[in-house]
């Protein structure tokens, strides 16, 4: 019973993929694609929770808080790129 | 025009620690769990991006007086150590040596050599890393 709720998430989690690589595509402004992204990376962060209950293991939870923070830094670098032209700045006060 | 971003500088203050907590974990796990020294180094040298994105160069490198290129040579310098310790006890190149030990705080703790070379692999990416992120960042 559990597996398959299990795969059934899964395979919504992956619609609702499909709809954010579609905007991803799509997107007529660079904010939209960086939130896409984002949210890829949040949903991935879903189908691997999923997918290590249905593996029965605990080997991926690392992963899930690698990910979540590697899409914050990449959000941040992105958003900054967008903000100030440059990434990292030499000196902030200048 | 000066941006005022009180929220990111605020929250990267925070999130740092969180980082840098979760790669020692990742570190000392690397024995018995998935983990190990270059994943603790990629995350250690990403918590420190993440300061570098939220202050400018300046800054972090007044936090973190640090020479990176440095590091890399007292990494590599544990590794290669960690693997000549062998040949002292006439023992092959690269062979480990483990066992039990007691320790005033932690009690009985395990200990094994693999652990030193681990700390070389964590030095030496994080000034790799480091290095390579500051130099494109330096240039105009």
């Amino acid at each position: 019973m559990l597996e398959t709720v299990m795969q059934l998430s899964l395979v919504l989690v992956t619609i609702a993929m499909i709809g954010f690589v579609y905007r991803l595509i799509k997107g007529p402004s660079i904010p939209d694609r960086i939130v896409a992204l984002d949210a890829i990376g949040i949903t991935l962060v879903a189908m691997i929770a999923i997918l290590s209950m249905l593996l029965r293991t605990n080997a991926f939870l690392d992963v899930i808080l690698l990910l979540g923070i590697l899409s914050f830094i990449g959000t941040t670098a992105f958003s900054k790129f967008l903000e100030k032209g440059e990434i990292i700045e030499n000196d902030r006060n200048r | 025009m000066k941006t005022n971003d009180v929220i990111l500088q605020t929250t990267s203050k925070v999130v740092f620690f969180m980082i840098v907590l979760f790669a020692i974990h990742l570190f000392f796990a690397g024995h018995y769990n998935p983990g190990g020294g270059f994943v603790g180094g990629l995350m250690t040298s990403g918590a420190i991006v993440l300061l570098l994105l939220a202050f400018d160069i300046k800054t972090v490198v007044k936090g973190f007086p640090i020479d990176y290129i440095i590091l890399v040579g007292i990494g590599l310098l544990f590794a290669v150590g960690t693997a000549a310790g062998s040949l002292l006890f006439n023992i092959p190149f690269f062979t480990h040596a483990f066992g039990d030990v007691t320790l005033p705080v932690l009690g009985k703790t395990s200990l094994h050599t693999a652990m030193l070379f681990d700390t070389g692999v964590y030095l030496v990416v994080i000034g790799v890393t480091m290095t390579i992120i500051q130099t494109i960042g330096e240039s105009e």
